[in-house]
């Protein structure tokens, strides 16, 4: 038998080479097509979708203003909560014992206590403390007094709530990003003579961008989602607006599916953004580009004419022979 | 006059482990000293100590008469806040095993980093300097080069260049070629030795015995924490009177 097969075929023809068939995978493709198709066909088609409302109210004065609303709170509670965010990451990592472990404490208490809750209890803050003073310790002098409706208003409420929610995930991210720098990258710059926060705001921080950017970006994502929980405390942003015009009119679904249709508007706009800064701030990584962070950008901007780049240009044009 | 560099009983321990067992040590200005030892004696630990990268459990340190991270009033030597001890550090250069570069930054700004932010000089000058010394180590051309671009041995001369840039009086450096592939090793201490022959005082920590041989005033041999046998390179190297030194020479000549 053996013997035979391999007589049969000739030792010198070139060989076939047939990749494995998978019919399974066209079937299956096909069902799932199928049923998208039918689950488009019955959306477009259902009356209680009301697509002509949702059209109605996609562009409407009052549903862009709670766009603008959105991405108002989005940008305002990532700038602080970024601020707030690296600063407790630099104090955690702080020598006194006493400093990183309060912000130890801080960063598990805002993250393990539901954002919904805290809203709620900023919200209420009012109620909590009649006014709020700015006084010496232990009873001394008052300096400042504000009554606390007029200055925890629903949009500081928010704005807070967020911040401070968003300076504690910041500050993880920023600490293992601080972490991940070589240490030997510290010691250097101790060893040339640079105090501890020039060597943190010169050579650490600049490097630690690289492991912090891309989660970053992934906040700012999550975050423009989780705006939608302050319309609980009715700060008008574009789920609040959706709500306060279905309230009246009772087109619910549509009203709710404009929100739906701004939110992935949003998100994949942020998603494609996000992608780009990530290539930008990868590439100093490649052996052969250019770091993208720039230092001394006007000392870089001297030496482009400087003599040892002549010397370079030199050496590479070609040598006539006499 | 008293030495640069003057070590009397210096101890050092990381938890229960003692590392620095009483080192005395004393360079004069100008001189070259080699500190050669098996791993683990102590011999980074020392280095480091030299510069405050590391505090001391007792003894005394000092570098041109002061102690780099202390204050001695008295009987008592206190820990001085980071900017007075940062100031002291400016004045010694010190050259890693892994260069420690910072990738972020042009080999120029490597350069310029240190002397303008710290000791406030003016950038044109800074970077006539930086020119200047790319030029001793050879370097040139690479100036708007980013570390990653450059060879081990480029990178660790920058990194000479980097510590020359602040005028340092005193270079300490831990194990400069052990991290360099061999046909590497040649140009940094072709490096060192110029930069021997300039008469700045220097702390080597190295396995190149030719290196000692050539450019050590003194050779320190350290075993254990403690500095077993020291004196000129010819007789440490040649005829060492210690058992335990000649043990270590067997072994890495
Ligand atoms: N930060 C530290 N924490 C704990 N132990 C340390 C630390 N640094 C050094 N040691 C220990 O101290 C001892 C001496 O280390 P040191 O680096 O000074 O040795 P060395 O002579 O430089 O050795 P090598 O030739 O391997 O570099 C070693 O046992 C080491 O494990
Ligand atoms: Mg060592």
């Amino acid at each position: 038998m053996a013997q035979s097969s391999a007589a049969s075929h000739d030792e010198t023809a070139p060989l076939t080479v047939r990749p494995l068939r998978h019919p399974g995978r066209w079937i299956g493709g096909a069902v799932v097509l199928l049923l998208t198709a039918e689950l488009i066909r019955s959306t477009a088609t259902n009356p209680r979708f009301e697509w002509d409302v949702v059209s109605e109210y996609l562009f409407s004065r009052a549903i862009l203003v709670g766009l603008a609303n959105t991405l108002q709170l989005t940008v305002v509670a990532m700038v602080l909560g970024t601020v707030l965010g690296t600063g407790l990451a630099v104090l955690r990592l702080s020598p006194n014992p006493v400093v990183s472990g309060m912000v130890g404490v801080y960063v598990w208490v805002f993250r393990a206590a539901p954002l919904l809750v805290q809203l709620l209890f900023w919200y209420n803050l009012a109620a909590l403390y009649p006014s709020i003073t700015l006084r010496v310790p232990f009873g001394g002098p008052v300096l400042v007094k504000f009554p606390a409706e007029q200055l925890v208003s629903v949009w500081t409420a928010a704005l807070l709530g967020l911040s401070l929610h968003q300076a504690a995930y910041i500050a993880e991210i920023v600490r293992a990003g601080i972490l991940s720098v070589d240490p030997g990258q510290r010691e250097a710059a101790t060893a040339l003579g640079m105090p501890r926060t020039l060597t943190l705001r010169r050579i650490v921080l600049p490097q630690a961008m690289r492991a912090i950017v891309p989660p970053i970006g992934n906040e700012v994502i999550r975050m423009m989602k989780t705006t939608s929980l302050v319309s609980i405390i009715a700060v008008p942003e574009l789920l609040n607006t959706a709500q306060t015009i279905y309230a009246r009119t009772y087109e619910t679904i549509p009203l709710l599916i404009v929100a739906t249709i701004w939110y992935l508007v949003l998100t994949a706009t942020l998603t494609v953004l996000q992608s780009s800064v990530e290539h930008r701030f990868g590439r100093g990584l490649e052996r052969s580009e250019r770091c993208p962070l720039r230092a001394l950008p006007q000392v870089r901007a001297r030496t482009t004419s400087a003599p040892p780049r002549s010397v370079a240009d030199e050496s590479r044009t070609p040598r006539v022979k006499r | 006059m008293r030495p640069l560099v003057h070590a009397v009983g210096v101890r050092k321990a990381f938890g229960l482990h003692e590392v620095l067992k009483g080192v005395d040590l004393s360079v004069e200005a100008g001189q070259v000293l080699c500190l050669i030892g098996p791993s683990g004696s102590g011999k980074s630990t020392m280095l480091r100590c030299i510069n405050h990268l590391e505090t001391i459990d007792g003894g005394e340190l000092t570098v041109d008469g002061l102690h780099v991270g202390y204050e001695r009033r008295g009987d008592v030597l206190r820990e001085i806040p980071d900017r007075e001890a940062a100031r002291r550090r400016a004045e010694i250069g010190m050259v890693f095993q892994h260069f420690n570069l910072f990738p972020h930054m042009t080999v120029l700004e490597n350069l310029v980093e240190a002397p303008v932010r710290v000791k406030k000089e003016k950038p044109a000058a800074a970077h006539d300097r930086a020119r200047e010394l790319l030029n001793r180590v050879g370097l040139a051309d690479k100036g708007e080069a980013f570390p990653r671009q450059l060879s081990g041995g480029q990178q660790q001369r920058v990194a000479i260049a980097r510590a020359l840039a602040m005028e340092p009086k005193l270079m300490l450096f831990d194990e400069p070629t052990s991290a360099l592939d061999p046909e590497l090793v040649g140009d940094v201490l072709g490096v060192m030795e110029d930069l021997a022959r300039t008469g700045i005082t220097m702390i080597v920590v190295t396995h190149e015995m030719g290196f000692a041989r050539a450019a050590a005033d003194m050779v320190v041999f350290m075993s254990e924490g403690r500095i077993v046998e020291q004196g000129p390179p010819k007789s440490i190297l040649s005829n060492p009177t210690q058992e335990r030194t000649r043990a270590f020479l067997a072994r890495v000549l």
